[in-house]
């Protein structure tokens, strides 16, 4: 058995007194991708920046290649061949290609001058060493798609000769039919001797590419076996303590009148519309990207209105010009990110959860009087409802966990008792234990407040487990409806357009 | 409400001191030194009408700090706040003509140039989109020809008494309250309102607006109206303080020149955050106060004039190097989305949560995914 | 605040900033000369004309090369202004009318510059306060020390060097061959050289520049040092055509918010990262062939003020037009960039 590439042992880390890693250890192989996963706050991100040098450890070393490496020196680490892709890419937008993959170590003529012939060079043959000569090294990076813009990254990493490639959620920014391309990447890489340490939640791409499973709770290690030797039931165990049937809360029993209908509703990116939500029922809506998920949610919530068709709110048409409108008419919008749409970061957990009822003030008649069965809309009350753990309500909103924010997040919503919930990816970035809670939420307002809810979501099983009945789209238009808990094959192929291809005689 | 409620509600009174706004606290901590300190340098300081009379020449730059305030929390610059003093100034003058019957109409149409400029501004900036340091730098250079275009180069005319009453007199000759100066009875005045307006639903909007503009749109704000009612405010309390400064020191050409500095100075050594979402408006009068204050203790000093300004300028660097000593601020003219720049959050939530998915690795539909249906996706249209 | 990048529906013409600027400035030649002949002001483009707006070029020139550095890579120099009085003073005191002391007086004039930039860059770098701020400081304390020292103009240059300011081959004045030979080499650091790639990057994206190994802070001061050279090089220059030093002669021309306005009308990003050195060179000439063509109609100064106010923010706008071509509230799939 060989000797692996990087051993890490007894890696201890304290952030400001608190631990964040308790005495893990670590070995990655030469051509092998040993996946990293835990949930929020286990100290995967911690134990990945501490093996680039990004963060020093409290204790513990970190060998390269059986040579023990100076800690907290990411130049250290590039230079024993460690190289790190993070989740929000480093690339800098209005630079080449190859400008981007040699920034900081461009080769230079007579010390200064830079030599672009031979940057581009170089950079078009890890290129097409990676198998991918489509991109060209003067391409600024800009106009690439996000999938290009990581095996740029990627590309970047090979640059300086990395042994070793630690990946933070790469499939997080990537499309659904990227992701084929990332595991391409990744298998191409091994083939060459890399070692991948791979961080994801998304346990499918975790049991298709990895060789080793390492599980982190805590900042402990709970278990490190070959993935063939973990089950898919003892991983979530081992991750979170429960098991996974207890995640959805039951589905609905009555639903009351049609609160949300579009009627041939169309823009420039949906065609043909037609839907129905009713009062009391949580509607789910699949589909890959760029089927037009999103751009449903935006023409109900008035953020990319509808250009043709009907959408009538209890049987009464409205237009919706704008989210100021559709706030009015009483629909929320929980958006997919948000951090950069749904948060004011600097502001107090209370005036984030009072934007929507200040912002839409002038447009919102009649919300207080309204009542809501099961809860009310004062906001101290929400927040408490909700359990936003936070120190003081002061508290600026940007040092909230993710879990914590998306509450605040729902709370803004509903402190004005929207009549109908568009809410978009609704567990992104929230670890097992708080996405339970959040189920809860969205199944007690179905139930006890009467909100139609429309819930878009890339996560299958989100889709399937919540949903009362299920839309999926494609390309635009509604492929398909099925009814509650369908098997995932059967919403892919109308994702897909199988079926409608096999109805239409093999043409697409 | 709920014992959950009452639980939350009782968790989010601190104890003890009020929590100040950020920055906020070492700017007073100055201000205090240099008040404190003007007691022992300056003879004039024995007394309350020392600190009164310095009030009163503070005020106009103080109430351009409130309206320069407006403009930053709301994530902008307002450059021509200066040349707009000077241009109300020379035209209070030349259209007042030193007849004490047209000063209250004059007075009202300054009041509604300073409106019409803000509001130029503002719908230059969020209608062409054009960056706000742009457009006010362009209306600075235009209100500079223009003024002096009108008056052929010169100042001319005069003001009027009841006019200059506003900046130099006081309330009354009898009586304590009689020797409050109008300046600074208008100053209270303009300071109650805009921190009332601050703490109310739309100053907090504002606040959001500048922290993150998409998310106050989604949430239903109007968010280019605030843009616009901002520089509109920032106008017409530029306007204000011409009035104070022409009844102070006169009509002359230099009257406001360097004024729209000193005031984002001010707004910056009071902690407000160039960028937007941060800050209070008395951090912004604070500030202002403390340029003054500074400026009157190097005079007794007897630092005048020579290296005055030089004195001046290491201070505010310093100033400034401390206040943003925690949070190492740099750019401020890219605005970043929600994370703007500052320090580390707490390692407990250093981890960026990266999204997830729920934890039933079934099949892997990427792969299950029959390659019949050669979608291409563009970025956006999902 | 996000800046929701489009759904792939940009605009299809996808102009170069710097070319935009360039037939800007040819039609702004054409209709010029059209105008100013129907208004009777005789030939735009006639040698004196060319004179004038080559000349007209020079001083703003210089200095607004130096600030495309500082902007590109993120940053902005205020202190322009009272660095280029103080410069001119410098060189004419230290050479005092004798013209062995012309090589010295400019090496000193340049070294008060670098030493200015130096000293910028550090306050910006090491004690983090915001380049708006440190710049500003700066200019009161140039300000202060002009202040103290001097009332007017002083020092004297000799009439060899005078002819830096008044030489010309043909049309074309020396000082605009320089102008040019500044901008060229100006072009070639930032395009050509890795410290011009790093101040990109700086400009770009700090955090990603700093992850891969570029040494910011190092960026960020060379910038600013070579920003206050080109500042100090314009104070030698207008030493050379004025006969003396003028402590306010950069100030009274506002050539610090005119130098920022000419880099952004020039097509560079406030922002950093993105731009050059041709656009500036465009933009100042824009504004030089303004200036003149008013001169020809016998224009007002304060009118001139005015218009060019209103240019620049016309000129911005058409940039933001161009840019962001419909800006929807659309928000990009997931983790897209901005």
């Amino acid at each position: 058995m060989t000797d692996p590439l990087v051993r890490m042992t007894g890696i201890r880390k304290r952030f400001f007194g608190v631990p964040v890693l308790r005495g893990v250890d670590l070995e990655l192989y030469a051509g092998e991708v040993h996946a990293l996963v835990g949930e929020n706050g286990a100290g995967k991100s911690t134990l990945m920046k501490v093996l680039a040098g990004i963060h020093k450890p409290t204790a513990g070393t970190v060998e390269v290649a059986g040579e023990t490496l100076e800690l907290s020196s990411p130049r250290a680490a590039q230079d024993s061949g460690i190289a790190i892709i993070h989740q929000e890419l480093t690339l800098l937008p209005d630079r080449t290609v190859a400008e981007n993959v040699f920034l900081g170590r461009e080769p230079t003529r007579y010390g200064i001058v830079v030599d672009r012939r031979r940057m581009a060079a170089e950079t078009a043959r890890l290129l097409d060493w990676l198998g991918e000569p489509g991109i060209s090294p003067t391409a600024g990076v800009r106009g690439l798609s996000v999938a290009q813009q990581q095996v740029v990254e990627i590309v970047k990493a090979l640059a300086v000769d990395a042994r070793v490639l630690a990946m933070d959620e790469p499939t997080a920014a990537l499309a659904d039919h990227e992701v084929e391309l990332l595991y391409t990447m990744v298998r191409r890489l091994t083939e060459r001797g890399i070692a991948v340490l791979y961080v994801s939640h998304r346990l499918t791409e975790v049991y298709d590419l990895s060789q080793k499973i390492t599980v982190l709770k805590d900042g402990a290690m709970v278990t490190s076996r070959p993935t063939t030797q973990l089950s898919s039931d003892q991983l979530v165990r081992a991750m979170v303590g429960r098991e996974l049937g207890e995640l959805f809360p039951d589905r609905a029993t009555e639903t009351g009148d049609v609160r949300l209908e579009i009627r041939a509703g169309g823009n420039d990116r949906l065609r043909d519309v037609d839907l129905t939500v009713r009062a009391g029922e949580i509607v789910g809506v699949a589909g890959l990207q760029g089927s037009g998920r999103t751009a449903l949610a935006q023409a109900v919530t008035g953020v990319d209105p509808l250009a043709r068709g009907e959408l009538l709110i209890d049987g009464r048409p409205i237009r919706l010009r704008n989210p100021r409108a559709a706030i009015a008419a009483g629909i929320a919008y929980v958006t997919e990110d948000r951090k950069s749409e749904g948060l004011a970061l600097h502001q107090p957990v209370r005036d984030n959860a009072l934007l929507v009822r200040r912002a839409s003030r002038g447009a919102l008649t009649g919300v207080r009087q309204r009542s809501v069965p099961g809860g009310s809309t004062d906001v101290d009350d929400l927040l408490g409802r909700l359990a936003v753990t936070t120190g003081r309500s002061n508290d600026e909103v940007r040092y909230l966990s993710g879990g914590n924010q998306q509450k605040v997040v729902m709370a803004k919503w509903l402190a004005i008792a929207p009549r109908v919930l568009v809410v978009d990816e609704p567990t992104r970035g929230i670890d097992v234990g708080a996405r339970a809670a959040l189920y809860e939420l969205l199944r007690g307002l179905a139930r006890d407040s009467g909100v139609a809810i429309l819930m878009v979501s890339s996560e299958l099983p989100e889709v399937i487990g919540m949903s009362d009945r299920v839309l999926v789209m494609h390309r635009g238009s509604i492929a398909g409806e099925l009814p509650a808990g369908p098997t995932e094959e059967a919403v892919m192929e109308l994702a897909t357009g199988y079926t409608t291809a096999l109805a239409n005689g093999g043409a697409t | 409400m709920s014992a959950a409620g009452t639980a939350a509600r009782l968790s989010s009174r601190s104890p003890g001191f009020p929590r100040l706004a950020t920055g906020l606290a070492p700017v007073l901590v100055v201000l205090l030194l240099l008040l404190v300190l003007l007691a022992f340098v300056g003879p004039a300081y024995e007394s309350p009408s020392g600190y009164i009379a310095l009030l009163k020449r503070s005020a106009p730059l103080m109430i351009l700090a409130i309206g320069q305030y407006f403009v930053i929390v709301a994530g902008e610059f307002d450059l021509s706040v200066g040349s707009l003093v000077t241009a109300e100034v020379v035209i209070a003058a030349r259209l007042l003509e030193g007849d004490e019957s047209r000063t209250w109409s004059v007075i009202a149409l300054l009041l509604g140039f300073g409106v019409l400029v803000g509001l130029v501004n503002g719908l230059i900036t969020t209608k062409l989109r054009v960056p706000s340091f742009i457009v006010t730098l362009g209306m600075l250079l235009v209100l500079e020809g223009a003024v002096f275009l009108w008056t052929g180069g010169a100042p001319r005319g005069a003001l009027t008494t009841e006019f200059r009453k506003w900046g130099r007199a006081q309330l009354g000759t009898e009586g304590i309250l009689a020797q409050i100066p109008y300046a600074v009875l208008v100053l209270v005045v303009i300071a109650v309102a805009a921190v009332l307006f601050m703490r109310s639903g739309t100053g907090r909007t504002l606040m959001a607006t500048g922290d993150n503009d998409t998310a106050v749109r989604l949430a239903g704000g109007r968010v280019d109206a605030m843009r616009i009612g901002a520089f509109v405010l920032s106008g017409l309390l530029a306007a204000v303080a011409a009035i104070l400064l022409g009844g102070y020191s006169g009509v002359s050409a230099q009257v406001g020149r360097g004024l729209e500095f000193e005031a984002i100075t001010a707004v910056v050594l009071g902690g407000v955050v160039l960028g937007g979402g941060r800050g209070s408006v008395i951090a912004a009068m604070a500030g202002a106060l403390t340029l003054r204050a500074l400026f009157a203790v190097l005079n007794l000093l007897g630092v005048s004039g020579a290296l005055e300004s030089t004195v001046q300028g290491v201070i505010i660097i310093a100033a400034v190097a401390y206040a943003s000593s925690e949070s190492g601020l740099r750019d401020l003219l890219v605005r970043r989305p929600g994370w703007s720049g500052s320090s580390q959050p707490p390692a407990s939530t250093a981890e960026d949560p990266p999204p997830e998915t729920t934890p039933v690795p079934s099949t892997s539909f990427v792969s299950s995914e029959p390659d019949t249906n050669p979608e291409t996706p563009e970025r956006g249209t999902s | 605040m996000t800046t929701i990048a489009l759904p792939a529906r940009k605009v299809q013409f996808r102009l170069d900033a710097t070319a935009i600027v360039y037939l800007a400035l040819f039609a702004l030649l054409v209709i010029g000369s059209i105008v100013v002949a129907a208004r009777g002001g005789g030939v735009l483009l006639d040698q004196a004309g060319i004179l004038k707006i080559l000349t007209g070029c020079t001083a703003l020139g210089l200095v607004a090369i130096g600030q495309t550095l500082a902007v590109v890579a993120g940053s902005l120099d205020l202190s322009v202004a009272y660095l280029i009085g103080l410069c001119s003073l410098v060189t004419a005191e230290v050479m005092a009318g004798q013209g062995s002391m012309m090589l010295p007086a400019v090496l000193a004039a340049l070294g008060v510059a670098a030493l200015v930039g130096l000293v910028n860059g550090v306050v910006i770098t090491a004690l983090r306060v915001n380049a708006f701020i440190a710049t500003l400081g700066m200019a009161l304390i140039l300000k202060g020390v002009l202040e103290s020292r001097y009332t007017g103009p002083a020092g004297s240059t000799t009439k060899d060097f005078q002819r830096l300011g008044y030489d010309r081959i043909g049309p074309v004045p020396v000082s605009f061959l320089l102008l040019l030979l500044v901008a060229v080499g100006a072009w070639w650091f930032l395009a050509r050289t890795r410290p011009g790639y790093h101040m990109y990057a700086v400009g770009g994206d700090i955090e990603s520049a700093r992850v891969s190994g570029v040494r910011t802070s190092r960026t960020i001061v060379l910038a600013h040092v070579l920003c206050s050279l080109a500042a100090g090089a314009t104070g030698v220059f207008l030493a050379s055509r004025l006969g003396s030093g003028a402590p306010y002669v950069g100030t009274d021309a506002g050539y610090d918010l005119q130098s920022i306005a000419a880099v952004v009308l020039g097509g560079t990003v406030l922002a950093g990262g993105r731009g050059g050195v041709a656009g500036t060179v465009g933009g100042v000439m824009i504004l030089s062939v303004l200036d003149t063509i008013f001169d020809d109609l016998g224009v007002n100064s304060f009118f001139k003020d005015v218009v060019r106010g209103v240019i620049i923010i016309v000129a911005v706008a058409l940039y933001a037009r161009g840019r962001l071509a419909r800006r929807r509230l659309v928000t990009p799939p997931a983790g897209a960039d901005q």
